[in-house]
């Protein structure tokens, strides 16, 4: 086969790979993605056995009942606030009135957290206006 | 001093602007008095800017709380080296920190350029005086860190306790050197283009500042995992956070581009590919500072309420357009005439390794991403997990390991069978021999992912350990020394070969690390009294006895664990958890303040070569909670005299009478080979970086097939 033949089937080959590989990332992304939602959305349009990524901020008042850490979370900016329990690691820098992600899954009405996935922001990004609950 | 540092600051942003208007009018009108005024300006830059940084560290040595951001991030029992480190804990310290660094690294590409390559000089000076004059604007305009406070406190907030950790100290500024290295290249991809020098010559000039900004990086980004290991109690070192993987990204892309250079100088070849990388890798940098600023996305490392995010925005939309533009106005200059000979070579190595660490960048740059993309075709805002990343990071990851294992021992253009037979023979062995014993061993066996990369991990360490004794074998038979003195001799002659095979061993030993650690990690949750028993893994961790220690800016409660394994003893943990106090009592009580300002764990930690033991403990308070209310209702003002003792009564009541405790028990395998491979690796890149000595580095000079001739860098 000449070398520019050669060439051109090489770097159709090559494309082509890209092109699946690119079709399979989008695919997967998508399929294996958890909606970011708000307290205020996840009440309003929440569904069973599906789960999503809550983020808000910690409210006051939050409790251990043996192992399961229950507490509520509420808007960034607003007053709707979802209750949630949690069994797992919780970060250090967990409190009241820090903002936290965390996958939540519906369980016999009520929304629970999956193992391990509460995170709280850096403590570096702290400031005295995000404290505030 | 408020009123100098905060003039200080206006100057910088006028030298910026001047300098900007001075490089590019003695670049264009070739008068180089001009082009010279514009150098002027960066080293003036740099001064202003250190005078700026002084002002700032004497403020928060001094503990002067007229400084608003001394006040909001420092204290009067914050330790000095704290004080003195806590300025790029804040949002406006770590942008003047960003700029001061940049200044500083852009004097000295500067001092190097006016030496070696005048005509890129002026160019590149003015993109390195844009990007400042950016970050100054900010800090003058946005995000001002010289800002008076009226009254000044008479006590600051202190620094957050969990960045009192001498990691987290440092990772800052090695992070940001990271990025701002990775500009130099950047600026010298766009001077080459502006004057149309796109062959080696930009790349001689900033080969070293992106190997430095690799070096930088890499630092970086291992200590902030190191920090999280050992400090933070969540057990891990890495979580796809947006922020961690906006600083892995450049790290990818820059180290595809340190390979991709070398194939332009040896063979002038990827012109343009290099040119991309280049200004890729330097936007990239950019983009990191924009995502923590902007809070675009949900990231625990994003700061939160920022107005940031618009100009930055706009910033990257310009670079990324600009940067396009010149490409595709260049396109004729960046032709490369010259073809790879032979799919067998180190050079098309080189080419597939940059495929695999750029397919890792783009898959780590999507998953990223992803939130705003999902938004934008669909409207919800969706994000994807650690298990996603890992689906496509593990195989590129294996195949990158198997590639820096090939390059290093295939010769460059073309190799024929016999030498083929000759360099793959040992190393595959070895790779067989890790096969088989892998097969053979649970629980490897059961996770074909970790044995694949054990394989090419293995293969690697043959192959560079085969380069190595080739090398000094060599070398000894030329000069008659001895072996470690040949093996010496090899590497200071060659620091930059030798030293990028230690860096691919170092990565290799890394990843065997990760692998390792994230397949055959065991946890456990257990709450425990003194004498339960738990086990995790082989190991049986028994509570011992509880700790408690009063300190002065802490109280810290504990548990003494007993780790055993087989019956004997391995160690004994004493994991803790520190509560410090909010400041004001009045907020929360005398005793109550302890508990309601921040609290962190210490991990108590065994690690060794094999495997780390990992502990973190949280104690129950709630038996606590009358003692404490009853005190904070009956002394709600005690007075500093009386609070100790009231501490000293809630210490010793823990002690006696020891509550539940939550405790997370960690068996973490080869978990030190991430540390140790990360040192071989930044050892290896200081090799590499090196300076050789005058008279090699002009032979080297000479011996480049594509350099072009003195008198084309000197002319103005």
């Amino acid at each position: 086969m000449p070398g520019s033949r050669k060439r051109r089937a090489r770097m159709v080959a090559a494309l082509g790979a890209a092109v699946l590989l690119a079709a399979a990332l989008v695919w997967t992304s998508f399929t294996a993605s958890s909606e970011a939602v708000t307290p205020g959305t996840l009440v309003r349009t929440g569904e069973d056995g599906r789960s999503y990524q809550l983020t808000g901020k910690v409210l006051p008042g939050y409790e251990r009942e043996d192992d399961v850490l229950v507490f509520r979370v509420r808007d960034r900016s607003g007053t709707a606030s979802v209750a949630v329990r949690y069994s797992g690691a919780v970060p250090d820098p967990f409190r009241e009135g820090r903002e936290i992600i965390l996958t939540v899954r519906r369980q016999h009405g009520d929304w629970v957290g999956e193992r391990d996935s509460l995170v709280t922001k850096c403590p570096s990004k702290f400031s005295a206006r995000d404290d505030s609950p | 001093m408020l009123t100098l540092g905060r003039a200080c600051l206006l100057l910088a942003l006028g030298l910026a602007v001047f300098g900007i208007a001075a490089s590019v009018y003695g670049a264009r009108r070739e008068r180089p008095e001009w082009a010279a005024a514009g150098r002027r300006s960066v080293y003036a830059l740099f001064g202003v800017l250190t005078v700026t940084m002084a002002i700032l560290e004497l403020a928060f040595a001094r503990s002067d709380f007229s400084f608003r951001l001394v006040a909001s991030h420092s204290s009067t029992t914050t330790p000095l080296f704290y004080k003195l480190t806590a300025m790029w804990s804040s949002q406006e310290g770590s942008l003047l920190l960003w700029a001061w660094l940049l200044s500083g690294w852009s004097s000295l590409a500067m001092l190097v350029a006016e030496r070696r390559a005048r005509a890129l000089a002026p160019w590149a000076g003015a993109v390195l005086l844009a990007l400042a004059g950016f970050f100054l604007g900010l800090v003058n305009f946005l995000a001002n860190p010289i800002q008076l406070l009226d009254p000044a406190a008479v006590d600051g907030n202190g620094l957050q306790p969990l960045l009192r950790h001498p990691a987290m100290v440092i990772h800052p500024p090695m992070l940001y050197s990271g990025y701002t290295l990775a500009t130099i290249p950047f600026a010298f991809a766009i001077a080459g283009l502006v004057t149309r020098r796109v062959d080696a010559g930009w790349i001689r000039q900033t080969r070293r500042f992106m190997l430095g900004s690799w070096l930088a990086l890499t630092c970086g980004i291992l200590l902030g995992a190191r920090w999280s290991w050992s400090e933070l109690g969540w057990g891990g070192y890495w979580a796809w956070d947006p922020v961690e993987n906006a600083a892995l990204v450049p790290w990818l892309t820059g180290t595809a581009a340190l390979h991709s250079l070398m194939v332009q100088e040896r063979r002038g070849t990827l012109k343009a590919w290099n040119v991309t990388l280049a200004l890729a890798t330097g936007i990239l940098a950019i983009l990191g500072t924009f995502l923590v600023r902007s809070g675009i996305l949900q990231s625990i490392h994003a700061f939160g309420a920022s107005t940031l995010g618009p100009p930055f925005l706009a910033f990257i939309v310009v670079l990324i357009a600009g940067s396009l533009a010149l490409v595709l106005w260049r396109r004729d200059a960046l032709h490369s005439p010259a073809r790879l000979d032979s799919l067998l070579s180190r050079e098309t190595v080189f080419v597939l390794n940059n495929v695999v660490l750029v397919g890792l960048a783009l898959v780590i740059l999507w998953g990223t991403f992803f939130p705003l993309i999902s938004e934008l075709l669909t409207g919800d805002r969706a994000s994807v997990g650690p298990p996603w990343f890992s689906r496509y990071t593990v195989p590129l990851a294996i195949a990158l390991v198997l590639l820096s294992g090939i390059g290093p021992i295939l010769p460059w253009r073309r190799a024929n069978s016999r030498s083929l037979r000759r360099l793959f023979a040992i190393p595959l062995a070895a790779a067989a021999a890790a096969a088989t014993v892998g097969a053979l061993v649970a629980p490897v066996s059961g996770s074909p992912r970790a044995l694949a990369l054990f394989i090419a991990a293995t293969f690697v360490l043959a192959a560079v350990g085969q380069e190595y004794w080739r090398g000094a074998r060599a070398r000894r038979a030329s000069t008659g020394r001895a072996w470690p003195i040949a093996l010496g001799g090899l590497v200071a002659r060659n620091r930059r070969r030798y030293g990028g095979y230690a860096v691919h061993v170092g990565i290799a030993v890394l990843l065997v690390g990760v692998a390792a650690s994230s397949a055959f990690q065991q946890v456990r949750d257990v709450r425990m009294k003194p004498g339960d028993r738990a086990t995790v893994g082989a190991y049986e961790i028994r509570y011992v006895r509880p700790t408690a220690d009063v300190g002065r800016e802490k109280l810290s409660l504990g548990a003494v664990l007993d780790v055993r394994r087989d019956g004997h003893r391995v160690t004994l943990l004493r994991p803790s958890r520190g509560y410090y106090p909010v400041a004001d009592p009045r907020a929360a009580g005398t005793l109550g303040r302890w508990f309601e300002g921040e609290s962190t764990s210490e991990v108590g930690l065994r690690a060794d070569l094999r495997r780390d033991v990992w502990t973190v403990v949280e104690p129950d308070l709630q038996p606590f909670r009358r003692m404490i209310d009853g005190i904070d209702e009956r002394f709600p003002l005690a007075g500093a005299e009386m609070e100790p003792l009231f501490l000293r009564a809630l210490a010793e009541r823990y002690m006696l009478q020891p509550p539940p405790a939550a405790f997370r028990l960690i068996v973490s395998p080869l978990v030190l080979w991430v540390w140790v491979g990360g040192v071989l690796a930044l050892l290896g890149a200081v090799v590499a970086i090196w300076p050789a000595g005058a008279r090699r580095a002009a032979r080297e000079r000479a011996a480049a097939p594509s350099a072009p001739p003195p008198a084309v860098l000197e002319r103005v």
